[in-house]
């Protein structure tokens, strides 16, 4: 039982804190106290930090060298990614891309669209958002209805609306999933697109969450014009492509602290006078602490096993549930504690507060995810569907007729 | 970075499976019920198998293995309701070690028999060091001893003491002229009764101890050894009820996709699909718990009264949920005496009262974390 690095990890290690020892002051604010407040100006200076980030190896570190990477495994990643945390800097601008979309195309992308898009990712120069979601599908991915029309010379239409679009607003590209045959069952009229965020047709909204920042888009197609290479994989192809992509969103999860803690909430119910004494507060505090400290130990275990040459499965998105329902039983509590000023903006809690009814549906609602692990783990029937095998125009117009 | 069972250990653990397996443990948790003669005594079991020297030095006469071995065991024990007496060993195991005693050796190889009286260490709102009371919400006190050179005379009680009537020997933690006092104790000593009971659940023997000018000899054991016996077992608590757990959920699986009803298995609604996953959920954390736990044993004392006291409130809670979640997956049969899942509720409703509870060790990881204790 060894929570230790091995030789070979230490020295990544000791190189890594190195360089951000040397470089740290150069990193900007970008979240929280003392942020760069325009957000343009913010943006520029985080786009210059990743460009240095990646210039000294600590972007892309799974990548293979030969697009730019460091060839080296996901405990690499994280020890990257506790670095950065321990010199409080921000990481890479690109999350998405670098941790998503990059891979992906690593992974399903022409040998062109490799050299056009993995270096400038990699540095900073383009970032890349993630054209999934829509309004009527979300856990229901395969749902989508953005349409996206072949024409007579091969290149295609494209039209809907996206949304939860992390980025959009700074992207040179998304990676966009759009239905190129509703005549097929669902999950095989589908392809992935590569799309210039430039592009005519192509309108960005900003969506304001509860806590009134807008960290998302609303990003509508009318008809977009993409040539016949910006298909990313196959025609018809594109589940497969997006089952990759998702692959890679666990493992990104799984290996990102989000920043909340059981000394944190601790300290958070602390500061109110007389809490620490209260045995009712006491016991809500340890059972969050319990919970936090049991996804951190979770978060150790899967590093063993990533160690071990185990691929993290579908119950590692039980430790999404556990840390965000113990961050709403947190902010709860502290507010409980601390009383309105709790929910103020510029307190540490508020944007938490705000933030975390959202988070249980980012990636997949709860429920979703906990119908998934009910079947793939424990091996349980699923839930009767009606939707197997049936051409997804029909099932739309199903759809159509039972509401009418 | 590597959690996975050494070799060794799947040998342990495959070695305690087998050989708790030559008695129907849970045939035998249902009899007993009725029926006092049919409660199997499993102690030589546990010597024949070495367990009572796991956590020993070889120096003292033991295994020398970790706390992580000894969960191990606490598990399997845990999976068929084994009444193992190791929560009321090990921690007498280790304050005599850790004193370098001469009656380590007899105990660690199960020569002796002897039983640990739980006593709590004190929290940042209680200065006190503590026993469990025999009733309401108020912690008790240890019993006082005066000490004369190496002989103490110890008065007072300890409730809920497991496994008290089975030993020989009993480990009584007292209030002594300088803090806490380790003394050992014969339990046919003129002084001493020993009340032997059960509560609800057959499988757990209970004891209260009185001790009315007892006498006994002090064990020169430090107020550290104390400390870690406590933690101990609220570690071997957890692994236990993790192992209960670990057995429950497969069968209510099982279950769940073999009964229909409306036409189709009630596994595929998600009203209970969604409870077994959240068993799973709480299963999986409290397997989290145990290796921080037993990680804090071996690599970093100052946090092994935080690890310890999460491994037994996460444990405990997953215990409590999966054997209510069993007996509702089961539908009113579940209920009944008819199905095994009312003995496991009964362990359960049992267990999360002993040794401080699981209130008292959810306090604890509060008061830990609101002392600055920052988890690994």
């Amino acid at each position: 039982m060894d929570l230790n690095d091995d030789p070979q990890q230490a020295e990544f290690r000791t190189q890594v804190r190195a360089w951000l020892d040397e470089h740290k002051a150069e990193a900007p604010i970008v979240m929280g106290e003392g942020q760069i407040e325009d957000e343009h100006e913010r943006i520029e200076q985080w786009r210059g930090w990743q460009r240095k980030l990646a210039e000294a190896g600590l972007c892309g570190v799974t990548w293979p060298e030969e697009y730019g990477g460091q060839g080296k495994g996901p405990i690499e990643q994280v020890i990257v990614n506790q670095e950065l945390s321990r010199a409080q800097v921000p990481g890479a601008l690109d999350f998405i891309g670098l941790g998503m979309m990059g891979p992906a195309i690593i992974v399903h992308g022409t040998d062109e669209q490799k050299r056009r898009y993995l270096g400038p990712m990699l540095h900073g120069d383009e970032v890349c958002c993630q054209l999934f979601s829509e309004p009527a599908a979300g856990s229901d991915l395969a749902g989508v209805t953005a349409r996206a029309v072949e024409q007579e010379d091969g290149s295609f239409k494209i039209s809907g609306q996206k949304v939860w679009t992390t980025n959009a607003q700074f992207s040179a590209f998304g990676v966009l999933l759009a239905r190129t045959d509703a005549d097929v069952p669902k999950h095989k009229g589908l392809t992935m697109f590569i799309v210039p965020m430039d592009a005519p047709g192509i309108t960005i909204r900003g969506l304001r969450q509860i806590s009134g920042e807008a960290e998302f888009n609303e990003v509508f197609l009318d008809e977009v014009h993409v040539p016949a290479d910006a298909v990313l994989g196959q025609v018809g192809g594109g589940w497969g492509t997006a089952l990759t992509v998702l692959m890679f969103e666990r493992l990104s999860i799984g290996t990102t602290s989000i920043g909340y803690s059981a000394e944190r909430f601790a300290a958070g119910v602390k500061s109110a006078p007389g809490a620490a004494e209260d045995p009712e507060v006491r016991q809500r505090l340890g059972h969050i602490g319990t919970e936090m400290i049991a996804s951190r130990f979770a978060g150790h275990r899967l590093l063993s096993d990533l160690a071990g040459g185990k691929l993290p499965g579908p119950e590692f998105g039980l430790g999404k549930v556990t840390v965000v329902k113990s961050a709403i039983d947190a902010g709860d509590l502290i507010a409980d504690v601390l009383g309105p000023d709790a929910l103020d903006e510029h307190s540490e809690w508020g944007y938490m507060i705000s933030f975390l009814p959202g988070l249980k549906s980012a990636g997949g609602t709860e429920e979703i995810l906990r119908n998934t692990i009910g079947e793939r783990v424990l091996g349980l029937p699923p839930e009767p569907r009606s939707d197997k095998g049936v051409p997804f125009s029909e099932l739309k117009a199903r759809e159509k007729e039972e509401v009418a | 970075m590597d959690l996975s069972l050494t070799d060794e250990q799947e040998f342990l653990r495959e070695a305690a499976r087998g050989a708790l397996k030559r008695v129907d443990t849970v045939a035998a948790a249902r009899e007993a019920l009725e029926d006092e003669t049919k409660r199997p005594d499993l102690w030589k079991t546990i010597v024949e198998a070495g367990w009572t020297g796991l956590l020993t030095s070889e120096a003292g006469g033991g295994a020398e293995l970790g706390l992580y071995d000894a969960m191990l065991v606490a598990q399997e024990a845990g999976r068929v309701l084994a009444p193992v007496p190791l929560v009321s060993t090990l921690p007498a195991a280790t304050v005599l070690d850790a004193a370098g005693d001469e009656a380590s050796e007899a105990v660690a190889s199960g020569e002796t028999r002897i039983a640990w009286l739980p006593a709590a260490p004190p929290t940042d709102q209680e200065p006190r060091w503590t026993a469990d009371p025999k009733g309401g919400i108020l912690r008790a006190e240890l019993p006082k001893a005066t000490v004369d050179g190496g002989t103490a005379t110890l008065s007072g009680a300890v409730h809920w003491v497991p496994d008290a009537a089975q030993a020989e020997q009993l480990l009584v933690t007292a209030d002594g002229p300088d803090g806490p006092v380790a003394v050992l104790v014969d339990a046919s000593a003129s002084g001493v009764s020993v009340e032997g009971l059960w509560r609800y659940d057959a499988t757990r023997p209970l004891g209260h101890v009185t001790l009315d000018g007892a006498q006994g000899r002090v064990v020169a054991a430090d107020e550290l050894a104390l400390r870690r016996a406590w933690h101990v077992a609220q570690g071997l608590l957890a692994a236990e009820a993790v192992g209960t757990v670990d057995a429950l959920l497969p069968v209510a699986i099982a279950y769940a996709k073999e009964r229909h009803t409306f036409g189709r298995a009630i596994g595929s609604y998600q009203a209970l699909k969604h409870q077994l996953v959240e068993v799973l959920r709480l299963l999986e954390n409290a397997k989290s718990l145990l290796i921080y736990a037993a990680w804090a044993h071996e690599n970093a004392p100052d946090e092994l009264s935080l690890a310890t006291a999460a491994a037994r409130s996460g444990a405990e809670h997953a215990l409590d949920v999966a054997t209510r979640v069993q007996i509702s997956v089961h539908g009113g049969i579940g209920a009944t005496w008819e199905h095994d899942a009312p003995l496991f509720f009964r362990r359960a409703q049992l267990q999360r009262r002993l040794l401080g509870g699981a209130g008292g060790a959810t306090d604890r990881v509060a008061g830990e974390l609101l002392g600055g204790v920052v988890p690994a």
